[in-house]
């Protein structure tokens, strides 16, 4: 997976082509530290039929609220730099990877 | 038959995990099946300082993996997949995984917990991860140095807006009650009150949440005038109680109006081998120790239950020879003499027929599985089958033919 940032998001996400996903979390969200193994079992599962970011949000806080994030854990689609899809709340491995298959 | 699970338990919140420590240190093959992350609402909160032991600092994440590396460590096998469908009657239970899996139980824990309550308010469900949060922990951080409030007053709302004060600016608590009125216990009451980042609206409640792909402001009203003031905010976190997972339970066991599971003192519910334990259950105090004190009964309870059954097999269901069940109780007279009876009959017509005795008083299961509804009672198995039931008094003579008319 990419570590995005304030100083790379718009480069690797929002000028990218196709189908990003990005995992929005922090080091004090629990759940979100909790689901992080699986998504990137997923993005080795799905390599090269999306590519796979993964974003702190400590440190990118304007970065994320940005992109309409205020709350953790977050999955977000992207494709084409538009974001299409957008997972929040209690974020189940299950719903991302049937997500994942809809928009790949 | 060794897929077979001697314990399924579905939710691994502290009900889940207490389950699988007793169920997995009583030598039963237990299995945990977890919809996402582990520790259900308990590993949501930073501040639990109130399970025995574990004093002021404990995290509930900590002590969830705690609890699962306790459970882990007796042989608890812990699985990441949600339950969706379920088939609770019969020896077999089956549950089907989103992933598609089907497990095999001979019992079900249900420890399925309990979610935040939505209030349904506009703006409350398009704004969720835009502002509105159920959870402290997960985002706090978002709001330093903004403002935000806290719709609720009880234990959870008013300690973790003692939380979010560490991020943010100001917490404004909104509380439905008169001034000075919560319903939180009184320690985190007067901590919130000497709190000076924490503010108060009185006799008020939430009606709109608004904002532009984001939170902006809500609408407050006061309940005792009706006014509507709108106020500019970042974050609305809502804590105004929970309800109970139960919707894959309706039509398959007993639940009360508000969805929660009935259940008696031995956590049992409505379907003989199915329990359900902590915060989905009817009960009086929904913590993390009453949730891991359920499950220690519910193991415990389950694991009496696979002896009887076992027991019922081996010594009535799988015996080739056909067997008179007799089901008498100590208080009741009758039900001695008949006894007395029938093991005299058995013993004069030889080894050829067994008698087991069943004490109704202690194995309540066997009298509403084989609708027993007198006593003594007599009932005639062969080869695992129900062949004839004698209810009340019975003779030597019925006893006899019974036998003639089953071809013994
Ligand atoms: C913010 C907050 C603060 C709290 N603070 C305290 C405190 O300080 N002290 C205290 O004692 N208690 C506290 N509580 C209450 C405590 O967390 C609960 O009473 C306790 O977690 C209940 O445990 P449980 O095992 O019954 O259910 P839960 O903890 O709710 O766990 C149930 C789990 O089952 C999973 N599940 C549900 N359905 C399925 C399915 N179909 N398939 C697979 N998995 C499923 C859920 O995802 C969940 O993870 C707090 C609660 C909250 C929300």
């Amino acid at each position: 997976m990419i570590e995005v940032n304030k100083n790379n998001f718009e480069e690797e996400v929002l000028k990218a082509d196709g189908l990003v996903m990005v995992d929005f979390w922090s080091p004090s969200c629990e759940p979100c530290k909790e689901l992080m193994p699986s998504v990137h079992q997923l993005a080795e599962k799905y390599k090269g039929q999306a590519k796979f970011c993964s974003l702190d949000t400590a440190g990118n806080r304007r970065l994320s609220i940005s992109q309409k994030v205020l709350g953790l854990p977050t999955i977000a689609f992207y494709r084409d730099g538009d974001k299409i899809a957008e997972i929040t709340g209690e974020v189940a491995i299950e719903d991302v990877e049937a997500k994942l298959n809809e928009l790949k | 038959m060794s897929d077979i699970y001697d314990i399924v338990i579905v939710g691994g919140g502290p009900g889940g995990m207490s389950a699988g420590i007793y169920g997995s240190r009583s030598r039963l093959k237990t299995v945990i099946l977890q919809k996402g992350r582990l520790g259900g609402q308990a590993a949501t909160t930073e501040e639990l300082e109130n399970y025995p032991g574990f004093g002021r600092g404990t995290t509930g994440p900590e002590l969830m993996q705690a609890m699962a590396d306790h459970a882990e460590s007796f042989g608890t096998e812990i699985v990441r997949d949600e339950v969706v469908d379920l088939s609770l009657n019969g020896d077999v239970k089956l549950l089907t995984t989103k992933s598609g899996q089907v497990y095999k139980a001979k019992t079900v824990i249900l420890a399925l917990g309990a979610e935040p309550r939505s209030l349904n308010i506009r703006g409350e469900n398009k704004f969720r991860g835009k502002g509105v949060s159920y959870c402290a922990t997960c985002d706090a951080d978002f709001f330093e140095e903004l403002d935000v409030i806290v719709v609720g007053n009880g234990d959870a709302a008013v300690e973790e807006a003692m939380y979010l004060t560490k991020f943010a600016e100001t917490v404004t608590i909104i509380v439905i009650h008169d001034e000075g009125i919560l319903d939180c216990n009184q320690a985190s009451a007067e901590k919130a009150m000497a709190n000076p980042k924490i503010k108060w609206v009185w006799s008020s409640v939430l009606q709109e949440v608004k904002g532009d792909g984001l939170v902006e402001s809500v609408v407050i009203k006061n309940i005792k005038t009706g006014e509507l003031t709108e106020m500019q905010i970042n974050g609305v976190f809502f804590f105004v109680g929970t309800v109970p997972k139960t919707e894959l339970l309706k039509g398959q066991v007993d639940l009360d109006e508000q969805g929660y599971v009935i259940t008696n003192e031995q956590m049992e519910t409505s379907v003989a081998g199915v329990y359900a334990v902590g915060d989905c259950r009817v009960k009086y105090l929904r913590q993390v120790v009453t949730a891991a004190s359920d499950g220690a009964i519910a193991a415990v309870a389950a694991d009496k239950y696979l002896a009887e059954e076992e027991d019922f097999k081996v010594r009535v269901l799988n015996v080739k020879e056909p067997v008179w069940v007799a089901f008498w109780a100590p208080q009741v007279e009758a039900s001695i003499n008949a006894i007395a009876d029938l093991e005299q009959w058995v013993a004069k017509t030889g080894t050829n027929v067994k008698l087991v005795k069943i004490d109704t008083y202690r194995n309540q299961r066997l009298v509403e599985r084989y609708a027993v509804d007198e006593i003594p009672s007599a009932l005639l198995f062969h080869k695992g089958e129900l062949i004839s039931k004698l209810s009340g008094s019975f003779s030597p003579e019925d006893l006899d033919n019974q036998m003639n008319l089953a071809g013994f």
